[in-house]
């Protein structure tokens, strides 16, 4: 069996919780804005 | 040449420490942006009104509906056939590259296609959005598959799921962000409705924010492997850690399995969705429930948002199951619990069960959704992480097959009962068990998939950059 090659993943520094958080929020704002305005729509089905 | 360089597949290798979870946020940027095309119906009414002026009485000058619905199925053909054509070139190229080459095709097809609203050609409409627009999809779909699957070689469900839950959820974004902005521009007095306008920052708004993405990816380097990554922990024999290339994959009796599975289970979800709304007003009229408690046009158009929403949950959630339960395994909960609720649908109906109808159309949705997030990873397991994107692509076209199938089998079904005299939920009848019966199908075909013949395998180490530099 091959040994899994060494990961750079262990390498990951704190530093790039800021980028992470930056970059989840670009597009999971438009994406939570989307989802409610579908969501409100939806409720018209419960009316 | 500078900027050229920068695009290319070796200055997008990711250095020591770039955290892979900024891989998903790059692919979402794409399929978030290329998504829009689903909601592509909200521009219908107004497009069909351009010389009238109201959209509630068209003038025999103006466009047709039919005419209108070529632009969609223009689209998602050439998305079927793009995918399939560059996916060779997104795997030398790689994925930043194809990224940029996917928004400019998409935000172009919106400027060419604000211009012939402008002019009002529908000719040029149909090769803005529907042709160079399409190339833009299908290249944007499949540009980050294969970078997530290298990324995330342990959870492969949950990568691509993630950004193909982004193409589902664009439709959400892009319907109120449209409604939005021809209500603004109509009012601005700009003409065309609003549209042509609309068209143009739609356009602006979608280059710069699939930037993104393209800024973003990165490749891992060759040697790369997440910490404590053991190659396929569940020892299934469906794993495999050969690498097929895209012209073998074609090849094999795999590849055309799962194209059956992929249209199959398209082909039915597709019967659903294409007659939500009236399926739901028709079964639950005022006539079958009673003065003032049928189905009115706000609730279906809720039902319909309902299952949208159901669409993009199922992707994410099913292709992180499959992570768990195997690909097969998944595919087959698809197949087997959706010949079940096809074919209790029309019962329900009967029954004026409005609660479990829903419910039942929502699970039924899901696994829709789920059968498009789920694919690239089987395709993955059994065919290697070498060219998955291209074989992705290829795999694709069983999509745009069941996009012209689909609202076929189901308009042909429901007019022929409807001529026989039967209304209601009794009209689409045999469209659901017509449904039932193509998941058998499916079914077969994916009880049929086992491993690829080693004949196949690329002998040696594969490249990652086949035929580049």
């Amino acid at each position: 069996m091959n040994q899994p090659p060494v990961s750079s993943a262990t390498h990951e520094t704190p530093s790039s919780g800021g980028a992470l958080f930056l970059a989840w929020a670009f597009v999971g704002i438009p994406l939570l804005w989307g989802v409610s305005q579908t969501f409100i729509k939806a409720l018209d089905l419960f009316k | 040449m500078a900027e050229a360089s920068l695009l290319d597949r070796s200055r997008t290798v990711a250095g020591l420490g770039y955290n892979r979870w900024l891989i998903p946020p790059a692919a979402l940027a794409i399929h978030l942006a290329i998504g829009q095309a689903y909601a592509f119906s909200v521009f219908k009414k107004p497009l069909g009104a351009l010389i009238s002026g109201d959209p509630a009485a068209p003038a025999a000058a103006d466009w047709t509906p039919t005419q209108l619905g070529v632009i969609f199925s223009i689209a998602i053909v050439l998305l079927g056939l793009s995918a399939a054509i560059f996916g060779k070139w997104l795997e030398r190229v790689g994925p930043r590259k194809a990224m940029m080459a996917s928004a400019l095709c998409f935000s172009g097809g919106f400027f060419i296609a604000a211009l012939g609203v402008h002019m009002h050609n529908l000719w040029i409409v149909y090769f803005g959005y529907g042709f160079v627009g399409g190339i833009g999809l299908g290249i944007g779909y499949i540009s980050p598959v294969s970078t997530l699957i290298k990324w995330f070689p342990d959870r492969r469900g949950v990568a691509t799921g993630m950004a193909i839950m982004g193409f589902g959820g664009g439709a959400m974004i892009a319907s109120p962000l449209s409604v939005a902005l021809m209500d603004y521009f109509k009012t601005s007095g700009t003409g065309t409705l609003g549209v042509a306008a609309t068209f143009l920052t739609l356009g602006v708004v979608y280059l710069l924010f699939m930037q993104f993405g393209v800024w973003t990816i990165r490749v891992p380097s060759e040697d790369w492997a997440p910490a404590g990554y053991v190659p396929n922990p569940q020892h299934s024999a469906l794993i495999t850690s050969s690498n097929v290339s895209a012209d073998n994959a074609l090849k094999t009796p795999q590849f055309w399995l799962l194209w059956v599975v992929l249209l199959t289970n398209v082909t039915a979800g597709i019967g659903v969705l294409e007659t939500a709304s009236p399926l739901v007003q028709e079964s639950f009229s005022d006539a079958a429930m009673g003065a003032g408690r049928g189905v009115t046009a706000a609730a279906a158009a809720g039902f319909v948002g309902l299952l949208s929403l159901f669409n993009l949950l199922g992707r994410f959630f099913w292709s992180s199951a499959s992570d768990k339960m195997g690909r097969k395994t998944t595919y087959a909960i698809y197949f087997g619990l959706g010949i079940l609720l096809y074919a209790l649908i029309p019962t329900l109906g009967r029954n004026l069960q409005l609660a479990l109808y829903v419910g039942v159309a929502c699970v039924i949705i899901s696994m829709y959704g789920g059968g498009f997030a789920t694919i690239p990873a089987y395709l993955s397991d059994l065919f290697g992480k070498y060219q998955v994107g291209a074989i992705h692509g290829r795999l694709l076209t069983a999509w745009s097959t069941a996009g012209v199938l689909g609202p076929l089998i189901v308009n042909y079904l429901h007019e022929s009962r409807k001529a026989e005299g039967f209304t209601g939920a009794a009209a689409y009848q045999t469209v659901f068990y017509a449904m039932a019966g193509l998941l058998v199908v499916g079914l077969l075909a994916n009880f049929a998939v086992t491993a690829v013949n080693a004949k196949y395998n690329e002998k040696g180490p594969v490249d990652a950059e086949p035929g580049g530099h």
